[in-house]
């Protein structure tokens, strides 16, 4: 026992001195960030490479956007990722304990319908169709349903979980209210069940974030929407998405950060700035879509004027331009 | 020869082809109970081979020196484990250091000290209970008592208090047995030549029955070493790309506690956000993580068994 306790005195000192040997003892600067998942991955690049450039800590969470928010109203992050705005509860719950915050988009993202591969029958869908699959009660269970053209073919339906941003988004702009949505289909919080799902079942049929799909498009084909029956269908792509075409699935995702933060932190500041800097670069390389380069300018404005606020009013809308939101701050 | 003793031949004979009969049949019996009992034993070997394998050969281009070193990362061949498996470390010690002391002590208690009434008794089928409580409620009672009530935040003290609550039942239900398993021959002997009882417990239970109680106790720390749910219950990281204070210092008084109120992410939580990206590439960091936490878990469990024997043959009574 006696030489047994020796060794482990022996590995733990070892262990110790690889520990002092490799780390500075200083009280570092730290910006904490918490939030959406979807807006995790460009997070993420913007703090490895901030990391690189300077001598500031930056951890970053993905306990979603609610449970981000909830963090954030505490005041125990300083910058909350978000893939929908704040909407009234949490702007009430952070007023209560007095956490004001400037909302900055940072990036586009497309929600992208798929189907399987073998799926050769549809060519396009419109916003009708797809609120005639997805809205409450609904009874279509097989192809033939949504147009008679179609083969007999039974339905199988993907979706992200209740909790998520996309599925508030996608039931906003289908179905025309947040969180409506019929419940018989198979949801899953993590999107590449949701792959597995639809490229295992010619009949399948689910909708996701379009980095999702870029990945994947071997397995899974992306449906061309049209906003009204009859318009044009657009296929989802960055250049769509920039030039205003896909409409109404693509989305602005944000960034939330402490006003008093941004204010008398400057390496949140720093962060901030860093952050809308490299967006068109970084974003673009995590598959997402970087808003066009005057939104960013106009952004930067939005965040060095530390106009707290958000331009939503507590609800999602669809459609928005971001300069638009940006002047109703003002 | 009369017929009568043929005919007593004869019916041996029967008999004799009977028994053998018999004895065939019951040997045929053994023969097919050990095949079920190897299939058995093949069914749950076998799955946990393929499952490693699966993930080895998943996860292979990533087994180098660098996934170790590094932080995460944006990109899947530059993203390492690095303050994931420090976070694992760190967090396990302090499990180790809540979970043992405290296991030991009330398992003592409830084996030697204890009056034997309905409130010990009571005691008894609450810690057999907790042992099958599932982990998220250990989780969400650390969020509401470690994190909020005790405000320790989302730190590594909090982690390790969480897990150390998860793995005391095991670490008390195995000392109980442990000590049961001692000879009653032996206290006696010991009282005999007057020793008090906590000579006894002191020199005599507590010595014989370490091999048990380690066993209990790294099993116990390898069901904690793979726990997700609790973890991300209290609101562990999942980008931190660097390390907690080291907990060894170059300057007086040289310990620093800094590092238990530091944020941090364990391999679990690593390996869950890897899977859930749309990048394939990190599918494999993935299987590699996963690959690395059976390798430790059977480390752990191999380690257990090791010493168990070691310090079974010092023992002879």
């Amino acid at each position: 026992m006696n030489t047994m306790l020796n060794k482990s005195m022996r590995i733990a000192a070892l262990l110790a001195v690889t520990f002092s040997t490799s780390h500075v003892l200083a009280a570092d600067k730290i910006i904490k960030i918490d939030g959406s998942s979807t807006v995790y991955p460009i997070t993420e690049a913007m703090a490895e490479e901030f990391q690189k450039a300077q001598k500031v800590k930056v951890t970053v969470g993905e306990s979603g956007t609610g449970g981000g928010f909830k963090k954030f109203c505490r005041g125990e992050t300083d910058i909350s990722d978000a893939s929908r705005p704040i909407t009234q509860k949490e702007m009430d719950i952070c007023k209560e304990a007095g956490i004001q915050y400037i909302e900055l988009p940072i990036a586009y993202d497309a929600l992208t319908v798929v189907v399987n591969t073998k799926n050769d029958w549809v060519k396009s869908l419109s916003v009708d169709d797809l609120k005639n699959i997805w809205q409450p009660g609904s009874s279509v269970k097989n192809w033939k349903q949504v147009n008679a053209a179609y083969p007999d073919k039974a339905m199988g339906l993907y979706g992200p979980g209740t909790a998520s941003g996309t599925f508030d988004y996608f039931t906003e702009a289908v179905n025309g209210k947040s969180k409506a949505s019929r419940t018989d289909y198979t949801p899953s919080e993590d999107d590449n069940v949701l792959v597995q799902g639809v490229s295992g079942n010619v009949g399948g049929m689910a909708y996701f974030g379009y980095a999702y799909y870029a990945e994947n498009k071997d397995k899974l084909r992306a449906i061309p929407i049209s906003a009204k029956p009859g318009s044009v269908a657009v296929m989802p792509s960055p250049e769509a998405v920039k030039d205003g075409t896909y409409q109404p699935l693509s989305r602005p995702i944000f960034i939330y950060v402490n006003a008093t933060a941004a204010a008398f932190k400057p390496e949140v500041k720093a962060f901030v700035n860093f952050y809308l800097d490299n967006a068109p670069k970084l974003v673009a390389e995590v598959k997402y879509v970087p808003l066009p380069s005057s939104d960013y300018a106009a952004v930067k404005a939005h965040f060095k004027a530390l106009k707290p606020g958000t331009g939503f009013g507590g609800k999602n809308e669809v459609g928005i331009k971001i300069q638009d939101l940006i002047n109703r701050i003002k | 020869m009369t017929t009568e003793t043929l005919k007593t031949k004869a019916s041996v004979l029967e008999n004799l082809v009977a028994v053998r009969a018999m004895i065939r049949r019951h040997k045929r019996n053994d023969v097919i109970f050990a095949a079920i009992g190897l299939i058995a034993l093949m069914l749950g070997l076998l799955t946990l081979l393929t499952l490693f394998i699966d993930l080895v050969m998943d996860g292979y281009p990533r087994f180098n020196l660098e996934f170790f070193s590094n932080f995460p990362s944006r990109r899947a061949a530059n993203a390492g484990l690095l303050s994931a498996w420090v976070g694992s470390l760190l967090v396990m010690a302090v499990t180790f250091l809540t979970a043992v002391p405290m296991g030991v002590a009330a398992g003592l208690y409830l084996e030697e000290y204890a009056p034997k009434n309905w409130f010990s008794d009571l005691i008894e089928i609450n810690v057999s209970n907790l042992a099958g409580v599932p982990s998220i409620i250990y989780g969400l009672l650390a969020l509401g008592l470690f994190v909020y009530g005790l405000g320790l935040g989302e730190s590594i003290l909090t982690a390790g208090l969480t897990l150390g609550l998860l793995t005391l039942p095991v670490v008390i239900v195995s000392t109980r047995e442990a000590i049961r398993g001692i000879p009653v021959a032996i206290r006696e002997a010991a009282y005999a030549v007057g020793a008090t009882k906590w000579q006894v417990v002191k020199d005599h239970v507590v010595k014989y029955s370490q091999g048990g109680i380690l066993t209990g106790v790294i099993i116990g720390m390898s069901r904690a070493i793979g726990e997700t749910a609790p973890i991300i219950t209290i609101g562990a990281l999942t980008f931190i790309a660097f390390l907690p204070p080291a907990p060894i210092t170059e300057v007086a008084p040289f310990i620093n506690f800094e590092w238990l109120s530091s944020g941090f992410t364990v391999l679990p939580i690593q390996m869950f956000n890897w899977l859930s990206r749309p990048d394939h590439a990190f599918h494999t960091n993935a299987a590699a993580t996963g690959a690395i936490i059976i390798l430790l878990t059977l480390l752990m469990n191999g380690t257990a068994i090791y010493l168990r024997y070691q310090i079974r043959k010092n023992i002879k009574w």
